[in-house]
């Protein structure tokens, strides 16, 4: 009973960061109908701009604690949103309206370009570096579990910042404006829309989703690496697809769903088979239910 | 051709073609006899190997627009199917090829079916998902042998003579190039071929001509995986191991590459492309770890100002637009 409290937090936790990252594969799906393949790395480029952060707040008077932390966090998720704007403006915009495939293959190409030059780069390398912060050991007792202050502050991080995405994107005129350019792209934009500039929208608050969620998995598992967000990358998007992709409460779901899904499976049939569960989700999903857990008929599209 | 509109009369124009083509062959012919190095002799292996794989894939990416990132999963099957047949269960390697590249196609049907009735860019991920999960069963499962593979397999025999030199290998697969490049350049001109083009180019038109686009869809799919499965095998035997490092993402990338580098459709482009990802590494050779970082760059460029590729196939209407 214990150990599956103590599995359910680690589930929570993992299951989020797949909820952010299914966030920005939903939002860019919904609005230009694209799967971005580097969306997961992203996620990595957060995690890593968070560990080049907080290396240069240890070695200055904002120092490493709870404000330092939470600069490098906004800071993290603000640049890898300007990385996800550059992106979809340098390497998808001159595509757009391109046969499927070419987008396509345009983002598996962004995906290995950077990887590599996150690779080649010296301070971030090809080595797994450790982060600067580690998840503190404080915590209480709940039915002889020990549940750490840190891992349900980052689960309740991850959750408000998708609420806050979510409310953003329903109640804000620019939240609107980008649901009508997903709904109809040139009706958005003979209604006076900047329908490119909504496309960049779409791609900055999902790439700051993935780099609040890399950033995040940085300090929970102490340790980051150039090729972290391919995985990651494909169980968000299995997560997108549980929820229904294009249905920002259902990547929510899905991502958790998802975390849930492999803690608990492979707890039964053992780590080596970790990955083979969620492609297999992914797999049996598609086969009966294409459209995802929470439907297309009760999700508005976006 | 307006160059060589200056120097040949019209009649002299047309064999151009087949005599470039006769030329090609004659010098990889040759090339192991008058080159004694093993370096140069493994390179061309390679480029064997890489160029039949595209041409499958092409079948695939190309001719029918679908967007398959798991192809070395079917390399993988082929591969291991030989390994564990002709190993555990002394079959005749003559017996296991065909045997790879039907498993091959029997699984590609599976996957096909369930993924190609749906989206297409859902296939991408679902073949790269499943390309992960062959990859992580043969290295987790005892009968292919784990992390290790399965070694020491025995070259294969025709009529008593053993192949076992690379060279024999080499013959071996420029024979398989060869048919391979005769049945899917016929396949591309055939009713299929055109068939698939139409099916590429504008989905609801090809349905209102009566074209059965998941049928369609799965024969391209299977028809790619034959020859993964089929290449596969051949590799295994050469290597004289299967280890599942062979079969990683990576390997995908670098064919998805050469199709797409070559010209997506075209057959002397693929060729061309195949060439092309083994050579340009190895003069890369000083800067290795930027291998990848210039194929993804590669594959960006070519797609925002060149998509056709560098041989575009004649018929190819994305380029036109």
């Amino acid at each position: 009973m214990s150990n599956i409290l103590a599995q359910l937090l680690n589930a929570l936790v993992i299951g989020s960061f797949y909820a952010l990252v299914a966030l920005g594969y939903s939002i860019v799906y919904g609005i230009i109908r694209l799967i971005n393949f580097a969306h997961g790395d992203f996620y990595m480029i957060g995690s890593f701009i968070g560990y080049s952060l907080l290396m240069l707040f240890g070695k200055t008077f904002i120092g490493n604690g709870v404000f330092g932390i939470g600069l490098a966090m906004l800071l993290a998720m603000a640049l890898t949103g300007g990385v996800g704007a550059a992106v979809e403006r340098l390497a998808y915009r001159p595509l757009r309206g391109s046969p499927k495939i070419i987008l396509l293959i345009t983002a598996l190409g962004m995906s290995l370009f950077l990887e590599n030059a996150t690779m080649v780069f010296k301070p971030w390398g090809a080595s797994f570096r450790t982060y600067p912060v580690g998840l503190s050991r404080a915590g209480f007792d709940l039915a002889g579990v020990h549940v750490g202050y840190a891992p349900l502050s980052i689960f309740f991080l991850a959750l408000g910042l998708m609420i806050g995405l979510n409310a953003f994107i329903e109640k804000s005129t620019v939240g609107k404006a980008m649901r009508a350019t997903a709904f109809d792209r040139e009706a958005a934009q003979l209604m006076g829309i900047g329908t490119d500039k909504m496309i960049s929208m779409g791609f900055f608050l999902g790439s700051i989703m993935a780099g609040a969620g890399g950033f995040l998995a940085g300090i929970y598992y102490g340790q980051v690496s150039f090729l972290m967000g391919f995985i990651v990358g494909l169980k968000a998007f299995t997560a997108s697809v549980m929820g229904g992709i294009g249905n920002l409460p259902g990547a929510m779901v899905g991502g958790m769903l998802l975390g849930l899904l492999e803690v608990f499976g492979t707890s039964t049939v053992g780590g080596q088979w970790k990955d083979v569960f969620a492609f297999g989700a992914l797999i049996l999903i598609l086969v009966f239910k294409p459209t995802g857990l929470l439907g297309e008929k009760i999700a508005r599209r976006m | 051709m307006k160059t060589l509109n200056r120097w040949l009369k019209p009649s002299q124009i047309k064999f151009v073609k087949p005599a470039a083509l006769v030329l090609l062959l004659a010098m990889a012919f040759v090339m192991p006899l008058s080159v004694q190095s093993p370096y140069v002799m493994d390179v061309g292996l390679q480029i064997l190997f890489y160029t039949t794989l595209a041409l499958g894939l092409n079948v695939v990416v190309g001719y029918a627009g679908l967007l398959d990132l798991g192809y070395a999963a079917y390399f993988a099957v082929g591969a291991y199917t030989v390994g564990i047949l002709t190993q555990k269960f002394h079959f005749s390697f003559w017996v296991a090829m065909p045997l790879g590249g039907a498993l091959a196609m029997l699984l590609g049907s599976l996957i096909g079916f369930t993924v190609l009735r749906l989206r297409s860019d859902y296939l991408a991920l679902v073949t790269l998902g499943f390309g992960e999960i062959i990859r992580i069963t043969a290295n987790n499962l005892d009968v292919t042998g784990g992390p290790s593979g399965i070694f020491g397999l025995q070259g294969p025999s025709i009529l008593g003579f053993r192949l076992v030199q690379p060279i024999h290998f080499y013959y071996l697969m420029l024979v398989v190039l060869v048919l391979s490049t005769i049945a899917i350049a016929r396949l591309g001109s055939s009713r299929i071929g055109r068939a698939w083009a139409c099916l590429r180019e504008d989905e609801d038109a090809a349905e209102a001509m009566g074209i059965n686009t998941l049928g369609y869809r799965l024969l391209a799919y299977v028809t790619g995986t034959f020859w993964a499965g089929l290449t596969g095998a051949v590799f295994a035997v050469k290597m004289t191991a299967v280890s599942p490092m062979s079969f990683s993402f990576m390997q995908s990338i670098t064919i998805l590459l050469a199709v797409v580098m070559g010209g997506l459709g075209s057959v002397p482009g693929v060729i061309l492309g195949g060439a092309l990802v083994i050579l340009l590494p190895e003069f890369l050779r000083a800067v290795a770890d930027w291998r990848y970082l210039v194929f993804g760059l590669a594959l960006m460029l070519l797609m925002v100002f060149r998509p056709t590729g560098l041989w575009p196939a004649p018929h190819s209407l994305k380029g036109e637009e």
